[in-house]
């Protein structure tokens, strides 16, 4: 019985592997609460969230990490305004209009855009985009939202693209068919049948690019600035939560000491965004999620 | 009559709309490498890529950076591969389905939405300062690994499911036990998209900058690490660290960088696409 008792080792090895998973998310959960516990016994949690000034590394600190949140959701949502109406359009394109061998290559080439490394996007941005934008913009300044905004939503077109069409594409032919011969166009039909049919899934998508902007850290960290301030201005210079963090570990910053740890106060606000949204999408994709049969 | 030629109108309008907004991204990509070829690529050349790190631009190279990076592509891939797919294969083969595997699940799909920078936070805590590891090759490695898991589990389940049942029991009429029919039968036949979707996962890791600074990489080292314990810089924070200074001659390193890094990320992308094409086409149950 020397091969069952093999059979076992190796099946508590696989389990170990998959064990590994909820053991990372722990350790984030642990990590990031056990350091944001520790900040929020020297700043009252009251500040963090009515403070308009996030000023942590100066002598006349002030913690209020409005104005990190407000970068964050301001680059974000120039994001989306980039990526949604393309994404959704190049989804309605690709199911309703073109042949399938003609997609089977056109699919992988626009998730090219996601492969590229987002420092490379960074560099886009800041030398391209911002040069650009400054000469139909003047008086925009050389760290700014709008570019950083405009390049991640670029990114993340694939992302609403691909799960988008997806969701299209799994709207059964015969609601397509109906339209059709009830004297419909492709456009009638994708609007008024096969866009609302697939309807949750589209929600998905868009869910899971903003939850991607919202943690995207390189683009905004080079052409976004790091000026944090309360500002729906996309024309100055902001810091997000994430080109924070990158900024204080570049530094010269002690472990233990109340410097460090505003890097994980700024970190466990980003991860319950992120968390919540994740989580939102995850709810809408097993409750809502059209079944024909 | 009128607004039925209206509609097939809009129609039309709509077709020519999706054909531009499909490539609008693909050329906007196009353009930005045109211009880093331009500026970039005059400047690449044995002494770029053999050199190291300087103050003076025209002397400055990549080579530690370069090292780096392939220092932790390796032992990311060493780290994650076996993990990865151990852990895939339990999910598809060993779990039966009740609350814990179902807790996995959404666990594994929750961990692919976690922003890269909270991974280094876990990095910098646990490994770097936790287990002593410091900056290291090794610390940066391990964080990567986390961060590729939930790609490289996701494809190995998707590759596995896809081998037959009659395969398997084929296996387990010949008397092969379980083990013996994953490793001899269902492995081999799955292993075309199993290393697609690790290569993907690692390429986008080599791309990464954010969880690395967080855990402690260096913009500035003198020398390319010699040992997992090592300090260490990679290609995308080199490219960085140059994109954040004012003399124009780092603006021309940078985008020589970022001409090699990317020939590395688009490289391992084709090999996983090839991987994934030749795999579908050879294998026809």
């Amino acid at each position: 019985m020397h091969t069952r008792k093999r059979e076992h080792i190796i099946e508590f090895l696989l389990f170990l592997s998959a064990l590994i998973t909820i053991l990372t998310t722990v350790g984030i959960i642990l990590v990031l609460a056990v350091e944001a516990f520790k900040f929020f016994r020297e700043v009252s949690v009251f500040e963090f969230f009515t403070s308009t000034e996030w000023t942590p590394l100066f002598t006349r600190k002030n913690f209020g990490i409005l104005p990190l949140l407000a970068g964050t959701l301001l680059t974000s949502f120039i994001a989306i305004l980039v990526a949604l109406p393309l994404g959704l359009i190049i989804a309605i394109y690709l199911s309703e209009y073109i042949p399938k061998h003609f997609r089977d290559y056109i699919k992988p080439s626009l998730e090219l855009l996601a492969a590229v490394p987002t420092v490379v996007y960074g560099f886009f941005a800041l030398m391209v985009v911002t040069p650009f934008l400054q000469k139909i913009i003047p008086g925009m300044s050389g760290f700014n939202s709008l570019s950083a905004g405009i390049v991640m939503g670029i990114m993340i077109i694939p992302i609403i693209s691909s799960l988008s069409e997806d969701a299209l594409r799994a709207v059964p032919s015969s609601l397509r068919e109906a339209s059709y011969g009830m004297g419909s166009t492709r456009l009638q039909t994708a609007f008024r049948v096969t866009v609302p049919a697939a309807s949750s899934g589209i929600v998905v998508s868009v869910i899971l690019a903003i939850s991607r902007a919202i943690g995207e850290t390189m683009i905004v960290a080079i052409a976004a600035g790091q000026q944090p301030r309360l500002t729906f201005n996309p024309l100055v210079p902001i810091e997000t939560l994430t080109a924070y963090i990158v900024q204080v570990s570049l530094g010269d910053v002690p472990h233990n000491s109340l410097e460090y740890r505003t890097i994980f106060a700024a970190g466990i606000t980003l991860f319950v965004f992120t968390f919540i949204l994740n989580n939102i999408s995850h709810y809408i994709k097993t409750k809502y999620q059209e079944k024909y049969e | 009559m009128s607004k039925m030629i209206l509609n097939r109108r809009k129609d039309r309008i709509f077709s020519v709309v999706g054909l531009i907004a499909t490539f609008t991204g693909l050329i906007i990509l196009l353009f930005f490498i045109g211009d880093i070829l331009k500026d970039g690529l005059s400047r690449i050349d044995w002494n770029f890529l053999t050199g190291l790190p300087s103050r003076r631009p025209e002397k400055a190279g990549i080579f530690t950076a370069m090292m780096g990076t392939i220092w932790v592509l390796f032992l990311t891939a060493a780290i994650a591969f076996p993990i990865g797919v151990g852990a895939g294969v339990y999910l598809e083969e060993y779990s039966k389905k009740d609350r814990l595997s179902k807790i996995l699940e959404i666990n594994i799909s929750n961990l692919a939405g976690v922003p890269s920078i909270i991974y280094g936070l876990l990095g910098l805590e646990i490994f770097a300062r936790v287990l002593k590891l410091g900056p290291s090759v090794l610390a940066g490695s391990l964080t990567l690994a986390l961060l590729i898991l939930p790609i490289i589990i996701v494809s190995t389940r998707e590759s596995v499911k896809a081998v037959p049942q009659s395969i398997k029991d084929a296996s387990y009429a010949m008397g092969a036990s379980k083990w013996q029919t994953i490793w001899y039968q269902v492995l081999p036949a799955s292993m075309g998209g199993v290393l697609t979707g690790v290569i993907l996962a690692l390429s986008r890791a080599v791309g990464e900058a954010a969880p690395l600074i967080v855990v402690g990489a260096l913009a500035y080292v003198p020398f390319a690490p010699k040992t997992p314990m090592d300090d260490f810089s990679i290609l995308p924070i080199q490219i960085f660290n140059w994109i954040s200074r004012p003399q124009h001659g780092f603006i021309i390193n940078a985008a020589a960088a970022i001409i090699i890094l990317l020939t590395i990320t688009f490289m391992m992308n084709g090999i996983a696409i090839y991987l994934r094409n030749r795999w579908q086409k050879k294998i026809q149950w």
